[in-house]
């Protein structure tokens, strides 16, 4: 294996990290606000808060390093990216910064107003679609050089149905991963009504995500047949995460094995998510950037892996403290 | 290819997310020291109040910390999104402190999650001390590696440029380069004494407001006695900084003293003016300084601005924020020393509306030390982004909506400085510590009764 697949890998699996973990975030704040607004806040606030306070900080780790460790692996991509995602990231960027300090203002500071826990939520929705136009631009077709420097095409990119698709299939998984992960968290705390409230908000998202899921790889066929031919030659995991589904779906239908439920949830994301991922190779911007001619120079890649694995040293056992003492953690979890 | 408007508006961008985000990255940086000796002092000397005080700084600090992040995360993407061709060049030689970087807030981030969350559940202090010190670790570090990162496009080194291509690159000889030693410790006393007399204009405040509760004067002569330390450092190292300066970027140093002609036995030059003609009006000249901050000799040469082309000279309006830096930091070190020696010796005017006024004035004023220390340094490198590399024009990104951008972010940094002064002003009027001390002990009677 070469150093340009142990980079893209790494970054790849951080990404993936933040996907599960922002998802739940950003969908537990999004039915934080719907209570509000059904006024079953009493059922599920306290429970959401609870998870989120101690995490909130860490989750926004998982982006930032993502960021921070493609521009080293592959400096090429701040020219290309950088240049032409001004807009779509400044909006992410900003509405990030307004969740970030909101949750910090309201948790710490004062309680309970109402319109910030709607825009809180309203945000959880619209940062996943901001973030997501990456994905649609990164499968070529949005970009045209203009004096030796990358322009976007908004006009293609806001009229191409496949943006479109991204964008709901984004909205779609968010919401049940959070709902399955916060229907296992509230199972946990002994809190029966709000197991109940989030198990109904998780199959009723499970129909939606799958049909979208079903959506992009149409849309892909049109937009992109080299790449949809790749994703075709990996049907295999596709289809292995399409059983995984199934049975996370019998299993919250059957009211049980919750834990085993969100386990299998992730397996499935992963398995979608890293065939998506191996499928696009070896491009990061198709057709003007690959893998090989974006990498950095031989010296920095080894320093940054080195950099890599003393980091990984010591993240992995702070981390793993970090949910003994409240992911795991009963006493915690069910607030005593 | 150079988009004149987006270069303009690139920088405006960049200095105002700068100049906001440092306010809370300076905090960010200092304040978890300061909380996690006064742990310390607490469970050495068994003093219930250090241990309140550590407990009330760290619930106005994670106000703090929310806004650094978020803004902190703002410039990171910002660099790319703004100044793809810096980052392109820049991310092949200098990535890997940038990367370290995000290793220490990780770090800080999770023991600060763990400490806030734990704070009833540890009957021994002890153990929130231990969990305060890789937060203190990691804040400290993310300052150390970003610094770095700053110090390389002051002193590039550690490639090579070959007809525009890059080789011998080598990762520990970018971060190790000469600008490093002094910008990076300068960078981080200066954290700490800013948070310190920050801190200190709390206590001070409190007390002239009226409050004669001796919590408060613990916590002001803790501070001021930490503050007139780091002060103290911080000047050793500005002294360093600019034989730094002298040796590695001339242009900067007569730019900020207005050093205009090379020679011997060169004067320092305090305040002043320039008119049209670029000569000195109403300054302060102090002889030999200016050889002697350079290069330790009263004699020694000191290189002027007329050793470089026009178009490599930074802005002179740099010599203001110079002075506005030296004085208020000079200030500080007197205003704490005086206090320190007043509280040993008993001297009633430190107690005076007036000195206490001072004192409230010491936090804001660190601060803005702090604002014009960091325009001097990036002001003072331009026109260039990596010094004798890569010019500012070259590096800003072509794209046309910048301007726009920097209207949104705007709002959003109003927005977020609002934000964090009413919270904070609320947390603390509503639960002043006369209050939480009677329900503490409340709390103990009962379990002991």
């Amino acid at each position: 294996m070469n150093l340009e697949i142990i980079g893209i890998s790494v970054l790849w699996t951080f990404l993936f990290g933040y996907i599960m973990i922002g998802s739940i975030d950003f969908g537990a704040s999004f039915f934080n606000a719907y209570s509000l607004i059904v006024e079953k806040q009493h059922i599920l606030t306290k429970i959401i808060q609870r998870y989120l306070s101690p995490v909130w900080e860490v989750t926004n780790v998982f982006l930032v390093f993502f960021f921070v460790g493609i521009i080293g692996f592959f400096p090429k991509t701040a020219f290309y990216y950088g240049t032409t995602l001004l807009v779509p990231i400044s909006i992410g960027v900003i509405l990030l910064a307004v969740r970030g300090s909101y949750y910090a203002f309201e948790t710490y500071g004062a309680r309970g107003h109402k319109g910030y826990a709607l825009l809180y939520g309203l945000s959880g929705l619209l940062l996943p679609a901001s973030l997501s136009i990456v994905l649609t631009i990164s499968e070529g077709g949005f970009i045209t050089m203009e004096n030796g420097a990358p322009v976007l095409n908004y006009w293609i990119l806001f009229t191409e149905p496949l943006t479109w698709a991204v964008v709901l299939l984004s909205v779609t998984a968010v919401l049940y991963i959070s709902a399955t992960f916060l229907t296992w968290y509230a199972n946990q705390a002994g809190d029966t009504e709000a197991t109940r409230l989030m198990r109904k908000y998780a199959l009723l998202w499970a129909f939606p995500l799958i049909i979208t899921a079903a959506g992009i790889i149409v849309e892909l066929r049109g937009h992109n047949p080299d790449h949809y031919e790749k994703l075709m030659n990996l049907w295999w995991m596709f289809a292995l995460s399409f059983i995984l589904f199934l049975l996370t779906v019998w299993f919250l239908w059957k009211k049980r094995n919750y834990g085993s439920a969100f386990i299998l949830l992730v397996i499935q994301f992963a398995l979608a998510f890293f065939g998506y991922g191996i499928s696009h190779y070896p491009y990061l911007l198709y057709p003007h950037l690959t893998l090989y001619d974006s990498f950095t120079n031989n010296a920095m890649a080894i320093s940054l892996i080195v950099a890599f694995i003393l980091g990984f040293c010591l993240l992995v056992p702070s981390l793993y403290l970090l949910l003994k003492l409240f992911l795991f953690n009963k006493q915690y979890v069910s607030g005593k | 290819m150079i988009n004149e408007e987006s270069v303009f508006y690139s920088r405006v961008l960049t200095e105002t997310t700068l100049t906001f985000h440092i306010i809370y990255a300076t905090l960010g940086v200092g304040v978890p020291l300061m909380i996690m000796i006064a742990q310390w002092v607490g469970i050495k000397k068994n003093d219930e109040h250090y241990i309140l005080l550590a407990r009330r700084w760290t619930r106005g600090f994670v106000i703090t910390v929310a806004v650094g992040v978020v803004t902190g995360t703002a410039i990171g993407l910002q660099l790319s999104l703004l100044w793809p061709n810096f980052m392109e060049l820049a991310g092949h030689i200098i990535a890997l402190p940038l990367f370290m970087e995000t290793f220490a807030f990780f770090f800080e981030a999770i023991f600060l999650g763990i400490y806030l969350y734990t704070w009833d559940r540890f009957e021994n202090q002890k153990k929130h001390l231990l969990l305060l010190v890789p937060v203190a670790i990691g804040a400290s570090f993310s300052a150390v590696f970003i610094t770095i990162v700053n110090s390389f496009m002051n002193s590039p080194q550690g490639f090579d440029l070959v007809d525009g291509k890059l080789t011998n690159v080598n990762p520990l000889l970018a971060m190790f380069n000469p600008a490093m030693p002094t910008k990076v410790t300068h960078v981080v006393v200066t954290a700490y004494m800013t948070a310190a007399f920050v801190l200190a204009s709390i206590a001070a405040f409190r007390m002239l407001t009226g409050s004669k509760h001796v919590y408060h004067k613990k916590a002001l002569f803790f501070t001021m006695k930490l503050g007139l330390i780091f002060s103290i450092a911080t000047a050793v190292i500005g002294d360093f900084s600019g034989k730094f300066l002298a040796e590695y970027q001339p242009e900067k140093l007569a730019a900020a003293e207005w050093h205009f002609e090379t020679h011997g036995e060169a004067p320092l030059i305090m305040w002043g003016m320039l008119d049209e003609k670029n000569d000195i009006k109403y300054a302060i000249q102090i002889p030999f300084a200016l050889s002697i901050l350079a290069h330790w000799l009263p004699g020694a040469v000191v290189t002027g601005l007329d050793q470089f082309p026009e178009d490599e000279i930074p802005p002179l309006y740099i010599h203001y924020l110079f002075d506005t830096m030296v004085t208020i930091g000079m200030g500080l070190v007197v205003l704490s020393l005086i206090y320190w020696i007043g509280v040993k010796r008993g001297w009633a005017f430190i107690h005076s509306k007036l000195f206490l006024g001072l004192s409230v004035l010491s936090g804001p004023l660190s601060l803005l030390a702090i604002e014009a220390g960091w325009w001097l340094a990036e002001v003072g490198r331009q026109p260039w982004i990596l010094r004798g590399i890569m010019r500012t024009s070259e590096a800003a990104t072509t794209n046309n909506q910048v301007d726009l951008m920097l209207m949104l972010f705007c709002g959003l940094y109003i927005i977020l400085g609002i934000g964090t002064i009413v919270v904070m002003s609320r947390m603390f009027k509503r639960n002043p510590v006369e209050q939480e001390l009677k329900d503490r002990e409340m709390e103990k009677g009962g379990v002991q009764k």
